[in-house]
């Protein structure tokens, strides 16, 4: 017992530098996950699916996909998998920690990045470094899922506009002709400078277990 | 010679309108000035003058002793009251002009200053003149007529999101802060009182009571100075929304306070007792408030859902619903300030649905004319008041409570941001808590207050008020007028002027739902999750009973599309039909631009030359023109009580059968790219306007030409959009023209989604058509060309 929990620790360590929380904040996730996978190693998809919260969640299915996305694991492969670990857990997790007082200033634009890549590899689902427009809409769609026949209408429509508005911001003179292929990264980063994702993408960690306790309330 | 004068003159002029335009308004006000006191002057007179002649044809009611008949007459009593009250507000609104005109002085001094200065001069004039300054700033006039307005204009456009994130802090601000800063100042200027020997002053007679009293007067940060003076520096939103709502929560403190302190003082003596229905009273006034204003709130809502056959009287339920909110809680003594504010922040989203676009637009320009005329009028009072009422000079008292308010502001912001930053994730920063304790402004709130004290149980209280204008005077001209320049020196981030766009729109509401995924995946149940369920229980319950018909249903994303169109296309007229760019950047990026490439298709017989069989052609033209003349039709009954019937939002009923007739037509047409004109006006009138009916899958047809089509609703819908060409487009306007000219430019597209040609010559800079990516509509002359240019209807 004593030389599991040591080896634990150690193992956790070795995460807080890779991902950078704290190890009260692994050691909780460390929890969830088990409580997640049923004691085991690897979580598949089907664990996610299970949880009940998520039912009611428009974008679910994305939000499950990034996960076993190999993309968002830092270490340029591409592809998915079926399974993934803790460590790869928390890696997608890290995606969604708050910048900190101590922050620099080119650390919060690489954080932004960073967080940026997250969204934009959540939409660019054939990995080809663009979103083009049936992928656009796709999203779309997905987001309006729950409202209806009015929604999926409106869908394709609000999802022509918004691709219009990335290609002439960011490239405003084309000719009849041209053909604009589909949002990359850089204009990506260009059309969504105004929201400052590195303050507003983020989740609270507690350092406190709340897998025990229901109401898992923070404090504000 | 005539010439050169004639040259000279306009320049000459023009130079010098803002001069003429400040000696009109010194002479108007001079002339004002001296009408008050005259008139005040001139009514005993008349009065007099009626009485005598009154006895005087009683008493000799036998001898037929009769006066010539009074052809002209002065009566100035009859309407003394409002003439003084119009004055008065003429008076603040051309002052308010007057400012605007001179080009660089609103620059460098906030408004608030100016007007005060004004009401210093005509207080002086008012005294100068020998007459009594009318008490302007007494409760009832200022707390029932003069704050509400302010308020509710406030509270009614108050940004939802960031308030609830930033809630928490603003609640420790206004709620600690305030204690924190009440206590402090009471307490210390208490002590500073008792500890001068040497020359007995009357300081010595005062009791701790009134000092934590005069504390809690002095400590509020007020709403209507913070919105003077934050108006005009435009910071970001969140330092924004801290001081401001911190200046809006700390009502009911301030309330609490007040009341629990006059009380006291009449009793003498504190037990603990007493404290602790304080706290429970201070939680009744708050939620009490909230209560009263979410209630009326809910009522105004449910009300607006009836209102589609009387739009007229649509803006007055807001108002008198917010109006009783604050008087039901004023009657209760609850935080009529919170309850105003609920009740606007309650009833907004849910009767901007149901409401017709005009009824908004009236809400917002009432809301803000009332607001704008209440804040001048109680900064010129507030001078007018200085000069008058007799103060009470007392260099220790004054000096301290200034240095007192300024250490107590920043320790209390310093030693609270340290706490709040534990909690929060986005920490403030030190030019955050800078800002946040420098916008800590006093106003006419506190001087009101002081005005209500009972001279019997406070006998200093000339003191007080002395010292209390002396903050206030401090506050707004020092602070105001430095903290643009220090907000500048600072570099604080400025507020984004960029507009919404709908990619923004599509990403917070993605980031919503992915930030709730990811708190449910860790298992805690965090701000995200019960925001979620907020919205699910609003979604699901609320808005059925609250928002009529259709648009209950509506998510918010489609709802936020509609109105982004129907600003645009609203820009679009107004800016001239295209004479100018409403919006920043030119752009040439068309939808063909954005349309994945097909491959060349199998047939390509049937692309070449695309006919609209005869009889189609015939019942579109026929369905258009018909759809004119309704409209043309609509315009010409005018009657005082209905509006002229706004073809946008005579319902989706009228939509709904067109969208079916359309589905009709449309199914009958296949494949087929065409483009459809109304023949326009001749080339060379300042609204010409070109009628596109794209066809095929798509058909575009709105229920009215004359408005924004709502193509958005459903790209099944058919819905003309109607484009705005330049005047010297070679693209001919005859009807048959356009579709061979259409057929051939639509070859290699396959239409999916909306269709919008890109300007003729891309070339042109000036002269713009397609200045929005999203074109549309609007103004259009109709197939005569003898329409009256005035579109009365719009907006």
């Amino acid at each position: 017992m004593g030389a599991s929990q040591t080896r634990s620790d150690h193992e956790h360590q070795h995460l807080t530098d890779k991902t950078g929380f704290s190890l009260e904040q692994i050691k909780n996730l460390h929890k969830r996950f088990q409580q997640l996978s049923g004691n085991e190693e690897t979580i598949s998809k089907e664990d996610l699916d299970r949880i009940p919260a998520l039912a009611n969640n428009p974008i679910k299915k994305q939000i499950i996909g990034a996960f076993f996305d190999k993309r968002n694991q830092h270490q340029d492969e591409v592809g998915s998998c079926d399974e993934i670990g803790f460590e790869q857990f928390l890696m997608v997790m890290s995606h969604f920690r708050p910048p900190t007082l101590k922050t620099t200033d080119e650390e919060k634009e690489a954080m932004r990045k960073e967080k940026l890549r997250f969204l934009f590899n959540m939409h660019d689902t054939d990995n080809d470094g663009t979103i083009t427009l049936e992928e656009y809409r796709k999203v779309v769609e997905e987001l309006l899922s729950k409202s209806g026949a009015i929604g999926q209408e409106a869908a394709k429509a609000i999802a022509d506009a918004a691709m219009l508005e990335v290609a002439s911001t960011n490239v405003p003179h084309m000719a009849p002709d041209d053909f604009y292929e589909g949002i990359t990264f850089e204009h990506f980063e260009q059309i969504l400078k105004g929201l400052e994702m590195e303050s507003r993408m983020h989740i609270r960690f507690l350092d406190v277990d709340t897998t025990t306790m229901r109401c898992g309330k923070s404090t504000s | 010679m005539t010439s050169r004068r004639g040259s000279h003159s306009p320049a000459g002029f023009g130079k010098s309108l803002p001069e003429r335009g400040l000696l009109l308004l010194v002479l108007l006000v001079l002339l004002e000035g001296s009408v008050l006191p005259l008139g005040a002057a001139g009514s005993p007179d008349t009065s007099h003058h009626t009485k005598a002649g009154n006895s005087a044809g009683n008493g000799t009611g036998n001898v037929t002793h009769k006066k010539a008949f009074p052809v002209l007459s002065l009566d100035y009593h009859h309407i003394q009251t409002p003439f003084e009250i119009s004055l008065w507000v003429l008076l603040a609104s051309l002052m308010k002009l007057g400012f605007h005109l001179i080009p660089r002085l609103s620059g460098i001094v906030p408004e608030s200053c100016l007007l005060i200065v004004v009401g210093l001069m005509v207080g002086g004039l008012i005294k100068l003149a020998g007459e009594e300054v009318p008490p302007v700033l007494d409760s009832q006039f200022f707390f029932l007529c003069l704050l509400p307005p302010i308020i509710l204009d406030a509270g009614y456009f108050l940004p939802i999101r960031p308030f609830m994130e930033n809630l928490g802090t603003i609640l420790i601000f206004a709620v600690i802060g305030t204690l924190w800063n009440a206590f402090f100042i009471g307490g210390l200027l208490y002590a500073v009182c008792q500890i001068q020997p040497a020359n007995p002053s009357n300081l010595h007679q005062l009791e701790l009571l009134p000092c934590l009293l005069f504390g809690s007067i002095v400590s509020a940060v007020d709403p209507v100075a913070v919105l003077a003076v934050f108006e005009e520096i435009h910071i970001n939103e969140l330092l924004h929304i801290l001081v401001f709502g911190e200046s809006l929560l700390n009502d009911a403190v301030t309330v609490v306070l007040y009341h629990l302190f006059e009380e006291f003082s009449e009793v003498g003596t504190v037990t603990v007792l007493d404290c602790v229905l304080g706290i429970i009273s201070f939680l009744v006034v708050a939620c009490g408030g909230v209560l009263v204003g979410a209630i009326y709130g809910i009522l105004a809502a449910f009300t607006s859902r009836f209102t589609s056959h009387t739009r007229v009287i649509e803006p007055l339920f807001v108002f008198v619903y917010s109006y009783m909110a604050y008087l039901s809680a004023e009657m209760f003594h609850l935080s009529g300030i919170m309850a105003l504010i609920a009740c606007g922040a309650v009833m907004r989203p849910y009767v901007e649905a149901n409401i017709s676009h005009k009824s908004h637009t009236t809400i917002k320009y009432f809301l803000k004319m009332w607001s704008s005329v209440s804040e001048t009028l109680i900064f010129i009072f507030l001078g007018v008041a200085t000069v008058d009422g007799k103060h009470d000079w007392n260099w220790t008292f004054v000096t301290v409570t200034v240095i007192l308010c300024l250490v107590a502001r920043v320790i209390g912001v310093v030693g609270l941001t340290y706490m709040i930053n534990k909690f929060r994730i986005v920490k403030l920063t030190t030019k955050d808590q800078f800002i946040i304790a420098y916008g800590g402004l006093r106003g006419a709130i506190a001087f009101s207050l002081g005005f209500l004290l009972k001279k019997e149980l406070f006998p200093l209280r000339e003191m007080f008020l002395t010292a209390i204008i002396t903050v206030i005077f401090f506050t707004v001209f020092v602070q105001g007028m430095t903290i643009k320049p220090l907000v500048e020196l600072l570099a604080v981030k400025k507020k984004q002027e960029a507009k919404r766009s709908i990619n923004e729109e599509i990403h917070t509401q993605f980031l919503d739902h992915l930030l709730t995924g990811i708190e449910d995946i860790c298992g805690h149940y965090g701000h995200h999750h019960w925001k979620d369920k907020l919205n699910r229980f609003n979604k699901k319950y609320v808005k059925k009973c609250l928002i009529a018909g259709e648009r209950s249903k509506e998510p918010q994303l489609i709802a936020f599309y509609h109105k982004l169109e129907m600003k645009q296309a609203i820009e679009l007229v107004e800016s001239g039909g295209g004479v100018k760019m409403p919006s920043a950047m030119p752009s040439t990026v068309s939808m063909q631009n954005i349309q994945p490439k097909k491959p060349p298709l199998a047939k390509p017989v049937e692309r070449a030359l695309p006919q609209l069989p005869k009889g189609r052609e015939e019942e579109i033209r026929k369905i258009l023109r018909s759809n004119l003349q309704r409209t043309r039709q609509r315009l010409r009954s005018y009657n005082r009580h209905t509006l002229v019937a706004d073809p946008y939002e005579d319902g989706l009923g009228d939509l709904l059968i067109k969208k079916q007739k359309m589905i009709e037509l449309e199914k009958k047409i296949k494949d087929m790219n065409n483009y459809l004109t109304v023949p326009a006006a001749p080339p060379d009138s300042p609204t010409m306007c070109r009628a596109r009916l794209a066809s095929g899958k798509h058909i575009h047809l709105s229920h009215s030409q004359i408005k924004c089509p709502d193509f958005s609703v459903s790209d099944s819908v058919p819905a003309i959009q109607v484009d705005l060409a330049s005047p010297q487009s070679p693209d001919s306007v005859n009807m048959m023209d356009e579709f061979r000219r259409a057929g051939q430019q639509q070859q290699q597209q396959e239409d999916q989604g909306l269709t919008m040609r890109p300007p003729s010559r891309p070339g042109e800079a000036g002269g713009a058509r397609d200045p929005q990516k999203l074109t549309r509509c609007l103004s259009d002359p109709g197939p005569s060309a003898d329409e009256e240019e005035d579109e009365p209807f719009l907006p």
